[in-house]
């Protein structure tokens, strides 16, 4: 561990500094102290209580892990279920991988700088875990990895560091829920995440988030995407939590390389979430798009995109659509930065309501009133996500469908 | 049937109908012509139940039901469709859905259907997204089909449509009118036509759905006034030659 030590030091100095933006959250009202719970096998995970089965799967965790390549649970601040069934991909739990493995240094704490705010400091001075997923050069996950950080102890902070790396050539897909027990109210969630997308890699990463009323919540994400990469990043969040800010930063520092953000959000109330996507294009030929849906059903919802062209060709998008359906705030603050000739960077935002002439159409073809903004509802909601397996739209369905009863 | 009877309508404060009397019969299909502006879409956008359109005197009858103020499904549930000039985009909700939801409860084969009006490869695309005015005509046929009303009420079915494709537009009005029928071994055609039951009220400037559709009826709105009503032919040979200026003097004399 040759640099541990410095990274605690600069932690040490940062761990009253606030974020950039956000709501500054008092982390010493919770408790971070490690909660013990066995490992689980298949079975074991198969004879789960129906209703905590019921929490996993609204966060995309197929239980019977039929359809996976791999899974990762952590519960609280153990891991209790850690593996895969193919060739080629990894996974395992960060605490073990800065055990055992020299190379993880070349990856821990190299995008997210560990004294950016309180909450990066947090997790390095009191790390509990997390996952490190790993495509191997050239493999090809078959079906996807799917990871849940769970948790179950009321007023626990969970603190959280993942590393995922697709190597050259490979195709990583991830599926990661977070996820509260119905028991549990409040408490926090600090995880750090850090994608690697090599050489002509593709990685799909797909989060859907299903937190508590009186949940904290701040991830800190950044991606690196080389020559000819594809870094695809989808994020559902359809319940309430009381507050949630995160803006994940993407560079694509080689020729051609490609970002994707899709973001679904239903801000309920008493909630409040602060999300968005940033994007640095910093070599020729790159692209990025930012597509944000956000509906409001009484919370306060803040969309932010900022798309940075630092060279000439290079093709950037960022459309943020708000639809305000029972009061609450839309923000959307969309940003195009370019700094070079022969920049090409657009943007589409709208903050509205349902058009009165959609819904009296689909009424005119039978539907009532309600069943004609639930179509609307859903089709604004359903963004076409190209280059998505099956089995995450699927997911990502399945939490918009659920939502339905939320927005009505 | 669909009976109104000295109906009157505004929009915004204005009134745009005026003492408006028409019968449409089982089987019958009827031509409203009009110079633009005239009110020919407020009607039908009233007799489809549109909120904007306040009615302000008369009714609607149909099928023996006091319609005048139906919310808009309840009128579609009684049999009321509408194929419209420029329906909105609905976003994220895809063309074969929307057929789905024009059938309700019944089954169709979405496909075929619009295999009928060579829509096929349209199915997959967000409800009239980057559609062109001929692609929206066959989009609303095809709706118009799956949800198969009694009352089919066409805005200009055939503006925007290309050479190409104008007769497909034209006999699939025919068609779910029940203008194209056949004679069979065991009905005449006379059989035949009297069990129609399908009514069609089509706006038309060029009066070329009349080379497919052969309609019963022929309707000139004028200023808000139904101001003639004659065999749709003689009425669009009145236009075309005289122009709707003729209309003024025909409505002044009515009056």
């Amino acid at each position: 561990m040759p640099n541990r030590e410095q990274l605690k030091q600069r932690a040490l100095k940062a761990v009253n500094k606030p974020a950039a933006i956000g709501t500054d959250i008092d982390l010493g009202q919770f408790d971070q102290s490690p909660v013990e719970h066995r490992p689980l096998g298949h079975d074991e995970l198969l004879s789960l209580p129906a209703i905590e089965k019921q929490r996993l799967l609204m966060a995309g965790i197929d239980v019977t892990e039929s359809e996976r390549s791999g899974t990762y649970i952590q519960k609280d601040t153990s891991v209790v279920r850690c593996g895969t069934k193919q060739e080629g991909i990894e996974v395992l739990p960060i605490k073990k991988a800065l055990e055992k493995y020299d190379w993880i240094w070349d990856y821990y704490w190299k995008l997210v700088a560990v004294d950016a705010d309180k909450y990066t400091a947090a997790v390095e001075l009191n790390l509990h875990d997390g996952y490190v997923i790993r495509a191997l050069p050239g493999a090809k996950s078959i079906y996807p990895v799917q990871a849940c950080l769970y948790l179950d102890k009321q007023n626990l902070q969970q603190n959280v560091h993942n590393i995922i790396i697709a190597e050259e050539d490979s195709e990583l897909h991830i599926i990661t829920g977070c996820s509260t027990s119905p028991h549990m109210t409040r408490g926090a969630h600090v995880g750090i995440s850090e994608f690697f997308v090599k050489k002509n890699a593709k990685l799909s990463f797909t989060m859907i988030h299903n937190w508590a009323e009186d949940m904290a919540v701040r991830p800190r994400s950044v991606a690196r995407v080389e020559e000819g990469g594809l870094f695809l990043n989808n994020y559902v969040c359809m319940k309430p939590v009381r507050s949630l800010q995160m803006y994940p930063t993407t560079h694509l520092v080689g020729d051609n390389a490609v970002a994707r953000f899709y973001s679904i959000i239903v801000g309920s109330p008493g909630s409040e979430y602060d999300v968005g996507g940033r994007v640095y294009l910093k070599k020729p030929g790159t692209r990025a798009e930012i597509v944000a849906r956000t509906i409001s059903n009484g919370g306060k919802i803040i969309a932010r995109g900022h798309l940075i062209g630092e060279v000439p060709d290079i093709k950037a998008h960022l459309e943020c659509k708000g639809l305000i359906l029972n009061g609450g705030i839309i923000h959307a603050i969309p940003e195009l930065e370019g700094h070079a000739d022969g920049v090409e960077m657009s943007h589409e935002a709208a903050v509205g309501k349902i058009a009165a002439e959609e819904i009296a159409y689909l009424m005119s073809r039978g539907l009532s009133e309600d069943e004609a903004t639930a179509t609307i509802v859903r089709g604004f909601l359903s963004v076409d996500i190209p280059g998505l397996p099956p089995q995450l739209k699927a997911e990502i369905d399945r939490a918009v469908e659920q939502s339905d009863k939320t927005v009505m | 049937m669909l009976l109104i009877e000295d109906l009157e309508v505004e929009l915004a404060g204005k009134k745009i109908l005026k003492h408006i009397d028409l019968e449409i019969k089982p089987g019958e299909t009827h031509i409203l012509f009009g110079p633009n502006g005239s009110g020919k879409t407020s009607l039908l956008m009233t007799i489809m139940g549109y909120p904007q359109y306040k009615v302000t005197g008369g009714k609607i009858m149909f099928k023996g039901v006091d319609i005048t103020h139906l919310p808009i499904n309840e009128r579609a549930k009684l049999g009321i469709g509408m194929a419209y000039q420029r329906p909105p985009t609905i976003h994220g909700v895809k063309t074969h859905q929307m057929v789905k939801i024009c059938a309700q409860d019944r089954e169709v084969d979405v496909l075929e259907l619009a295999r009928r009006v060579n829509f096929q490869d349209f199915l997959d695309r967000d409800v009239n997204a980057g559609f062109s005015g001929g692609e929206i005509k066959r989009s609303e046929l095809l709706q118009l089909m799956a949800q198969n009303p009694d009352l089919m009420l066409f805005d200009e079915p055939e503006s925007g449509v290309d050479m190409e494709n104008i007769s497909l537009v034209g006999q699939t009005i025919a068609r779910l009118l029940q203008k194209e029928c056949t004679p069979t071994d065991i009905k005449s055609m006379l059989q035949v036509k009297r069990e129609r039951t399908k009514m069609g009220l089509i706006i038309t400037h060029t009066g070329h759905i009349l080379e497919y559709v052969n309609a019963d009826k022929g309707q000139v709105l004028f200023d808000g006034v139904l101001s003639c009503s004659d065999n749709p032919r003689g009425i669009l040979q009145c236009i075309s030659e005289m122009g709707y200026e003729e209309c003024v003097r025909c409505q002044i004399a009515n009056n």
